[in-house]
């Protein structure tokens, strides 16, 4: 079992890397949140899924499988207080940020508007 | 092959946390910063999971609760305050 948990292990480290490279990249907080919840939280799934492959002991995998639910039923619900309390004490939202893709569809077809 | 995986881990965790730690010091607002630090406790949760799977020893994972469990309550108290205090 020792390559699964080689490659599940440097797969969930490289996801970790590539969420704090958009926490440097991204322009505002409501998208650096994007990029610190979703691609950490798989990053962290395959660690601990590589590490349940090392770990002989009887109840380490339950363990580990109430990290993983534990940061999948939270992150969400952090991520929602920070976005919320953010955008109401009037952080600065990035004009990339407000991009409504139906908006210009809507425009260039103005059928979609009348009925 | 073990050993070189967790190598490389250690080494991309370690990356991924120092550039947390820029975004902690540069911010920009504090909800930037308590974004980066949340990001932060993971990181060190992740490199506990992968001391774990080198040592095979199961006290790192009571650890990793407890820590996953603080990045959750320092989040949100961190945003309600931000919330009431309203800048």
């Amino acid at each position: 079992m020792e390559p699964v948990a080689s490659i599940l292990i440097v797969a969930g480290a490289v996801l970790a890397l590539l969420a704090a490279f958009g926490l440097q990249r991204f322009d505002d907080v409501f998208a650096r949140m994007h990029s610190a919840t979703k691609p950490a939280t798989l990053g962290l799934i395959l660690i601990l899924s590589g590490a349940a492959f090392m770990l002989p002991v009887p109840g380490a995998v339950a363990k580990l499988l109430l990290v993983v639910m534990l940061q999948f039923t939270t992150a969400p619900i952090a991520a929602h207080l920070v976005g919320r309390a953010a955008f109401r004490t009037g952080q600065e939202l990035s004009r990339d940020t407000m991009v409504v893709e139906e908006a210009e569809y809507i425009s260039t077809h103005p059928k979609l508007i009348e009925e | 092959m073990i050993e070189v995986a967790t190598t490389i881990a250690f080494a991309l965790l370690g990356v991924a946390a120092l550039l947390c730690v820029v975004r902690l010091v540069r911010g920009e607002g504090l909800a930037d910063r308590i974004v980066a630090l949340d990001t932060l406790l993971l990181m060190v949760v992740s490199g506990l999971a992968v001391q774990a799977a080198i040592t095979g020893e199961d006290t790192y994972l009571d650890v990793m609760v407890v820590a996953a469990l603080l990045a959750f309550t320092g989040t949100a108290m961190v945003a309600n305050f931000i919330e009431r205090r309203g800048s």
